[in-house]
């Protein structure tokens, strides 16, 4: 009898979980691959007929890219091992080079992995990117097709849910057109559809949110949100976005240099992990090279103190900058570049562009090749204190993106000032401006009181 | 009792994903759910390859017909190799309908990776679709340079007094066709899988292509070749299948049983040993392209 309830009680668990994942590694090998990998092979090969272990999987050593490898193969993802339950968002939050995408990767199957397994319950659909095997000269119809196919749709599926497809898209006039004649916006839009449309039980998407403008995001944050709450099924998000991740989802998977850190509530791994990346927190440097073309390029998003010293944490009472280094690559007028100032918690609190300093002007004002830096004081009388990220772009306004910085520069406002830190109260609110109180007059109302 | 009871709650799982897959279970139900993707692809190709070009499909045509001119002129005309006794444009038109398919086959499914880099890099479906898609694609063009061939053929049965004597062998076509797609398929998707890992193989094939159809009687009647070197020539498993073929329309060349049954085992080999190695390489092939 005592049998038996163990086992329903283990046949429950494991129905009611999406992804289970043991061990899991992945080792990647470093350098000009194709050289010299006839010799290894054949020690590899020498190797397990003799029944020895692979001699290559032990030089590997885990992932840190800051610090030079010193043996030719690494791990990209070493011994992870947790549960995803069915209908959980989970985040999946770490810097860098913590091997977030490889681990998407290996649930999607694109890749295999080293070590370890993966369990899997129920249908896998990626978004890594969104569009693969769109064919340009092909109409917006026949990629349809061919994107949903691509993705595991049969073309019964297809069918039935294309005119949504086309709908979410708001491509109706423009379905056999080709999809070069598309419209960049039109044309992630139409992705986004066909893979918005694939419902899957398992969701996977990684940073598409990069792409699109804000309205289009939102629809994407808004769809996920609907997959996951209204259909029940659970999604794996990879971003940058803190904001987003908090938003959506309800626990979060924290990696550091491909070895599992912590899995759990969103909000307390979150914070786990500002605390952690703040001790390199306050800058972020781009040295890639940039695209053959590229007018502008964003190199440096810093945070300072007065005297220009790069800071992580920093406490509300003194001034704190914002700097942005960029390189003009080719000189033109009508450039901007931007931030966008982000709280943990409440998302973009504002964005603060270049051209804001000379409003009428800005057309007409010309961007000279060189290396610009830029420093703006940052308003700290009305931020309350916490986690904030900076994000810089450049941009020619309504017309193009130029640059968009790969990474969030993530630093922490200490409050010691401002009238919540002093009294100590509890507050809502993204802002906590102090507005002055002005007594207009006073009128008597003892008397009504008294009645 | 317990025991199994807990096993089979172990599989509820609908996938378990591991480093260790077994080399010789092929995806083929799998490659079956996911057919449309297989005629869209055909379809891609198509629309890919003929848009915006002035004369469109009709370079299919022209293909054949201009290799056969230059041919005739090359091989017939200066270096005086016999075609035996068979109208020239038929019997050049007989070899290169069949080399071309075969090495269109083999040169696109030997770089399938490369080419679908990008597309396999971002999501999975059964890799074996590309190849099988390649094979499917080519069948069509094959089947319009068929016809093309039969106008001919026909013009000559019926419009000119040459010694063309069609036979039953005509009845064994598809069996020729399924043969040299299975050898170019089994042949490309060995040297795609090589290819992931020695890139110097591609160089190697493009030529050895080339090479390979001199040692196929495609531009000289095997009748035609010194004993010395015949044995070559009959290693060639494509060889028995191009005699064969211009033997049941022409009546001419060489129908050798012995011949066709060792080119059905060639490729039955070839396109077991391919589809292995291809299944093995795919899952991990893209660390290493």
């Amino acid at each position: 009898m005592r049998i038996v309830n163990v086992e329903n009680k283990f046949e429950y668990m494991s129905n009611d979980i999406a992804v289970r994942i043991e061990h899991l590694g992945k080792m990647y090998r470093l350098g000009e691959v194709g050289t010299g990998t006839i010799s290894h092979d054949l020690n590899r090969w020498i190797a397990r007929i003799r029944g020895k272990e692979d001699p290559f999987t032990k030089i590997g050593e885990i992932n840190d890219r800051t610090s030079k490898s010193e043996s030719e193969y690494v791990w990209a993802l070493r011994d992870i091992t947790f549960d995803i339950r069915k209908g959980d968002v989970v985040g999946i939050i770490g810097r860098n080079g913590a091997g977030k995408s490889t681990l998407l990767k290996l649930l999607s199957k694109v890749t295999k992995p080293t070590t370890g397994r993966i369990n899997i319950n129920g249908r896998i659909a990626s978004l890594l990117e969104v569009g693969t095997g769109f064919h340009p000269e092909m109409t917006g119809r026949e990629n349809i097709f061919l994107n949903g196919a691509i993705m595991g749709m049969t073309k019964r599926e297809i069918k039935a849910k294309f005119d949504e497809i086309v709908d979410f898209a708001g491509v109706e006039r423009y379905v056999d057109t080709p999809v070069k004649r598309y419209s960049s916006g039109m044309y992630v839009r139409l992705a986004f559809a066909v893979a918005a449309h694939l419902e899957p039980e398992i969701l996977i998407v990684d940073e598409v949110l990069a792409v699109g403008d804000n309205e289009f995001q939102k629809r994407c944050l808004g769809k996920m949100k609907d997959v996951s709450e209204r259909d029940g099924r659970t999604v794996l998000f990879v971003s940058h976005n803190m904001g987003a991740i908090s938003n959506l989802c309800n626990s979060c998977l924290y990696l550091r240099n491909g070895t599992f850190v912590n899995y759990g509530d969103t909000d307390k791994i979150i914070s786990e992990y500002m605390k952690s990346s703040n001790d390199s927190g306050g800058i972020s440097e781009d040295d890639s090279p940039a695209f053959p073309g590229q007018r502008v390029k964003i190199r440096k998003v810093r945070v300072t103190d007065e005297s220009g010293n790069t800071v992580s944490e920093i406490t509300n009472n003194q001034s704190v900058y914002a700097e942005l280094t960029a390189d003009v690559l080719i000189e033109d007028r009508g450039y901007d570049i931007y931030f966008e100032l982000s709280h943990l918690q409440y998302g973009i609190l504002f964005r603060s562009t270049l051209k804001d300093t000379r409003p009428d002007s800005y057309d007409n004002y010309i961007l000279r090749e060189g290396r610009y830096v830029f420093r703006i004081p940052l308003p700290l009388n009305f931020l309350r204190g916490g986690a904030y990220s900076i994000k810089a772009a450049a941009t020619i306004p309504n017309k193009q993106y130029l640059d968009m910085f790969k990474w969030e520069t993530p630093f922490t406002i200490i409050d010691v000032m401002s009238p919540i830190a002093i009294t100590g109260e509890d507050r809502w609110g993204s802002i906590v401006p102090v507005l002055e109180w002005e007594e207009m007059s006073v009128e008597n109302h003892k008397e009504n009181v008294n009645i | 009792m317990s025991g199994k009871a807990t096993s089979t709650a172990a599989e509820h799982w609908t996938e378990i994903i591991s480093p260790k897959t077994n080399m010789f279970h092929l995806p083929l139900k799998e490659v079956w759910r996911y057919r449309d993707l297989l005629f869209l692809l055909v379809r891609r190709e198509y629309v890919a390859s003929y848009k915006q070009t002035i004369l469109g499909p009709i370079w299919v045509l022209l293909q054949p017909l201009l290799t056969s001119l230059m041919f005739i002129i090359v091989f017939s005309r200066i270096a005086g190799i016999g075609t035996d006794g068979v109208p020239e444009w038929l019997f050049y038109l007989a070899g290169l309908t069949l080399w071309n398919y075969f090495a269109e086959c083999l040169n696109k499914t030997a770089t399938v990776f490369k080419d679908n880099a990008t597309i396999f890099g971002k999501v999975y479906f059964p890799r074996l679709i590309m190849p099988l898609s390649i094979i499917v694609a080519n069948f069509i063009r094959f089947g319009i340079q068929f016809l093309l061939f039969l106008v001919i053929w026909l013009y000559y049965l019926f419009f000119t007094d040459s010694a063309i004597q069609p036979n039953w062998v005509i009845l064994l076509l598809p069996f020729f066709i399924c043969l040299m797609g299975a050898l170019s398929l089994g042949m490309g998707l060995i040297i795609s899988s090589l290819t992931t890992k020695y890139r110097d193989l591609i160089f190697l094939l493009t030529f050895g292509v080339q090479l390979l159809m001199y040692a196929t009687p495609v531009i000289y009647p095997l009748s035609g070749m010194g004993e010395k070197y015949k044995i070559f020539i009959l290693a060639n498993p494509m060889t028995s299948v191009i005699e064969a073929f211009r033997y049941s329309f022409l009546g001419s060349g060489v129908l050798s049983w012995a011949g066709l049954v060792y080119s059905f085992v060639c490729s039955i080999v070839v396109l077991a040993v391919g589809a292995i190695v291809f299944n093995k390489v795919e899952k991990g092939f893209m660390d290493t392209v």
